[in-house]
């Protein structure tokens, strides 16, 4: 890629902050048991679907890169068609499908014309890729072959195997602990029973949320929710996941042929939910969360020189989800850069932020807002996330008075009471220092 | 990975949205300042992005790097804002900014709510002219790039295999060089170059500036002459076009670096919009790449992926818009078991099949139709819809262009691909980079976790 740019935006930011004219949701739930959301926008003649299932890698058991491997079969072949029939069918006509999966959630997205020929055949290709995948012995055998790929081209890059020692010394047990593309010795082992048996319990009704975004009124999309789950079992919805355990600190140096030292120091954050989410999220906005307008990004890059691209983070999931602070530097200044991370962290939770810095995040948190939600790919993710984490459906008039509400104490107390620089886990993968 | 990339701004390449000219205001300021304004009344946002006629093609040898080092000191404040305080006075706004630099061009954006879109260009007019070159401020950003240059080069096999085939590619062109600027050149690099560069460069006249959101055009233009209108033009020196000279047989570099997977990246050369003699070209390179690579019906897909199953991934690439002619890429990821020459034999296949047997009817009306749904899609992203006039009206072209483009794209003929397939895609004009695995795991050691100790002075 020809371009390169002053620092990497952070997409994870993506849920907070409100303002006045919010799009409005529509909620209901299908005969079959899915739920959905609605935001009706006549402005493109197109139509947006995400449908999201609770079969993320943390459904894996004790085969991971089942969950992935599954979601990627979907669109090689459904129904009548092969691969290649789908293919021409969808991209004909100009039609966008696309499948995806992280620990909690696996989706299907499609975006479409929404003029009603074009519309239907969509519709029809996404609820037969939902409800009747081929899993045809050819496709399993080739993405398997391409997961494989993956998995090696993953291990090629220090940050990608820093992050996944990382999730394994802080889950152990728990199903976030594991690559989500599976392994080397995973991989062969998943045959089509059981691919069959992981769709047979997950793609299923009571388990998927619709979001729908675009050019249809509230009738038709009702029917095309409805023909999206006709076809679906109705199933059940997932089992909670077991709770995460917080584990001891310490810390791990693997080394790695390269001249940066990735280095990812975290520890046990917040699930969906938690009480103290908009304390720890506005407070960490204030620490690493707004790029280079935030604490770690004053000491490590501005003042320092010591690193490109420097963040934390809480990522909020189902199960509790990992604070994160994540930053690389050249092999000779690991160390240095490591003791700036921890510093600045042990600061923070002893100090806070000063009235200054909080209400220069919950300015930009709350003025910011307008921006997550201003075109339809932005809002069919973000009430898809709705959906999915049983998010209040009036989140997005809200959210602008909570994020408002958080005081100094609440950002002080609450990352006295969550984040203990003790008990951080720190892995660094890089070259030895020259 | 790669060719992900690559299918990724193919899809975006030749099917660019654009609205009805009604939309779209043009101006110019007493100053040289372009100033395009595109409404677009969905959301009460707008997007500001004011782009320089400066990139690494400018640059000369030993000093490359200058153009983006320099986007990054115009964050380090100016003769009235302190380093840093832009970004602080944008996030505070609400809004996000950023900057990109490329071969071709510069430019630096921010994403507000629409009520603040004066600010922005208040600072923006600031930083055009009133740059603070702090010799502290430049070290420590100098030394942010060169973490940059090794994330993204240094330690990427993929990176690293791109810019190796650009240096071997071309013999006269600067796209030879990285964007990013080699390594030594940027440990040379001096603050009074940076200086210099800034200068010549950093002209209202060298600059246009594109606003699309939910906006009046009036409004906007009232705003642009207040704030960037006083700045007085300057003398912009003419960039440097020189002319590669014809290569003449395939060139190859091989890439030895610490990987797992093999690589292969490949590029033809060719024309595009602003070079071509013959205007229809460009545009049967773009129905080209989009039979080869438009998604999972294109050809590479169906034959190297699924049919042949040799590559996990296979992708092919074709920019119309640049300033000097540049390649068109292939590149591909054997499966296990087949080499990355097999999958250069098989992409080069590909091209020979395109310069045999004419494309389908089929083929053609997939690639149309994917473009006129393109359009639509396209129009859902203000950011995007800012950056494609920004990079026409940078490289030179007129933006109106991109209006044209799907009837362009419409007109052109079976016999027409088979024509450039047979002109540009000849094997004199290749040049071929294979990326060969090097143990990643030779010095391994690894210290087992110790647990409970506390950390910190």
């Amino acid at each position: 890629m020809a371009n390169r740019i002053r620092f990497l935006l952070l997409l994870w930011l993506l849920p907070l902050g409100a303002l006045a004219a919010t799009p409005k949701i529509q909620f209901w739930t299908t005969p079959q048991g899915a739920k959905v959301l609605f935001v009706e926008t006549h402005a493109l003649p197109m139509l947006d679907v995400r449908v999201v299932f609770d079969a993320g890698s943390a459904r894996d058991g004790k085969l991971p890169g089942l969950a992935a491997f599954v979601n990627g079969l979907l669109t090689e072949g459904a129904g009548e068609w092969d691969a290649d029939a789908l293919a021409v069918r969808l991209e004909g006509r100009g039609i966008d499908l696309g499948t995806g999966s992280a620990r909690d959630m696996a989706w299907v997205s499609l975006r479409t014309l929404s003029e009603a020929p074009v519309r239907a055949v969509a519709i029809d290709t996404l609820a037969e890729v939902l409800a009747h995948p081929r899993f045809d012995d050819e496709a399993i055998e080739r993405v398997r072959k391409q997961m494989l790929v993956a998995r090696r081209i993953a291990l090629q890059k220090p940050g990608t195997i820093a992050s996944e020692r990382f999730f394994r010394t802080l889950y152990g047990d728990h199903p976030y602990a594991h690559p989500g593309g599976g392994t080397e010795q995973s991989l062969p082992k998943i045959d089509k029973a059981r691919l069959r048996a992981f769709h047979r319990q997950y793609c299923v009704a009571a388990n998927a949320v619709i979001a729908l975004v675009g050019d249809v009124d509230h009738t038709t999309a009702e029917q095309i929710a409805e023909r999206i789950t006709a076809a679906l079992p109705r199933g059940r919805h997932a089992p909670p996941l077991p709770v995460a355990d917080p584990v001891p600190g310490g810390e791990l140096r693997l080394s790695f042929p390269s001249s940066q030292t990735h280095i990812l120091i975290g520890q046990l954050g917040v699930r969906r939910g938690d009480a103290d989410y908009f304390s720890l999220d506005v407070g960490n906005h204030v620490l690493g969360g707004s790029s280079l307008v935030s604490i770690l990004g004053e000491e490590v890059r501005n003042k320092r020189g010591l690193s490109y691209s420097v963040y934390s983070y809480f990522s909020p999931m189902r199960a509790t989800g990992p604070f994160l602070m994540v930053a690389q530097t050249r092999n000779g200044k690991a160390g240095k850069t490591l003791e700036v991370m921890r510093d600045t962290l042990k600061h923070f939770v002893r100090d806070g932020p000063s009235q200054a810095q909080l209400n220069a995040a919950k300015k930009n948190l709350i003025g910011g807002f307008p921006l997550q939600i201003s075109n339809n790919r932005k809002i069919v993710q973000y009430i898809a996330m709705i959906g999915f984490y049983d998010l209040p459906f009036d989140w997005f008039d809200t959210l602008p008075g909570k994020i408002a509400a958080v005081t100094l104490d609440d950002v002080r107390d609450a990352f006295r009471r969550r984040i203990d620089p003790a008990r951080n886990i720190a892995v660094i993968v890089g070259g030895r220092s020259e | 990975m790669f060719s992900r990339l690559l299918s990724m701004l193919l899809a975006l390449l030749p099917v660019i949205a654009m609205a009805g000219a009604a939309s779209v205001h043009e101006f110019l300021l007493d100053n040289g300042m372009k100033v395009i304004v595109k409404e677009d009344h969905r959301a009460p946002v707008v997007v500001s992005q004011v782009w320089y006629k400066i990139g690494s093609s400018y640059e000369e040898a030993g000093r490359t790097g200058l153009s983006h080092l320099l986007e990054h000191m115009m964050f380090k404040g100016t003769r009235v804002h302190g380093p840093g305080e832009f970004s602080r006075i944008v996030a505070e706004l609400g809004g996000s900014e950023n900057a990109f630099t490329s071969r071709d061009y510069t430019a630096y954006f921010e994403t507000l709510s629409v009520g603040h879109l004066d600010r922005a260009f208040v600072l923006e007019a600031d930083r055009m002219r009133n740059l603070v070159f702090d010799e502290k401020e430049f070290r420590k950003e100098l030394a942010v790039v060169m973490e940059e240059r090794r994330m993204r080069t240094d330690d990427s096999p993929s990176g690293l295999t791109y810019e190796q085939l650009m240096a071997v590619a071309w013999r006269a062109s600067p796209y030879q060089n990285p964007v990013i600027g080699w390594m030594d050149d940027l440990a040379n690099m001096e603050i009074d170059a940076l200086q210099r560069w800034y200068d010549f460069w950093y002209q209202p006249n060298n600059a246009t500036l594109v606003v699309v959101g939910d906006v009046d055009p009036q409004q906007v233009l009232a705003m642009a002459k207040k704030h960037f209108g006083p700045i007085p033009a300057g003398t912009v020196p003419a960039p440097r076009r020189p002319a590669e000279p014809e290569q003449c047989g395939i060139t190859r570099v091989t890439v030895n670096a610490p990987a797992k997977q093999p690589y292969v990246l490949m590029g033809y050369k060719v024309p595009n919009l602003a070079s071509a003699v013959e205007d229809w070209e460009p545009y049967a390179l773009a129905v080209a790449t989009a039979v080869l690579d438009g998604g999972a019906s294109a050809r590479l897909a169906r034959d190297l992926v699924r049919g042949h199953k040799i590559a996990a991934s296979a992708g092919a690439r074709y920019d119309l818009y640049s300033r000097l002619p540049g390649l068109f890429l292939f590149d591909g990821t054997p499966t296990e078991g087949h080499r990355a020459a097999e999958v250069e034999q098989a992409l080069r296949e590909e091209v020979k099949h395109l310069q045999e047997t004419l494309v389908s009817k089929e083929e053609l009306d997939r690639v149309v139709t994917q473009a006129v749904a393109a359009k639509v899609f396209q129009a859902d992203s203000i950011f995007y819809q800012a950056m494609e006039i920004g990079i026409l009206e940078t490289i030179g072209l007129d933006w109106h262009l991109l209006e044209r483009e799907i009837e362009r794209l419409r007109a052109v003929t079976p016999e027409q691909v088979q024509a450039v397939a047979r002109k540009y895609l000849k094997n004199d004009y290749l040049t071929v980079a294979t990326l060969v695995p090097q143990p990643t795991d030779k010095p391994v050691h690894t210290t087992p976790i110790t647990r409970g100790t506390t950390h910190g002075k």
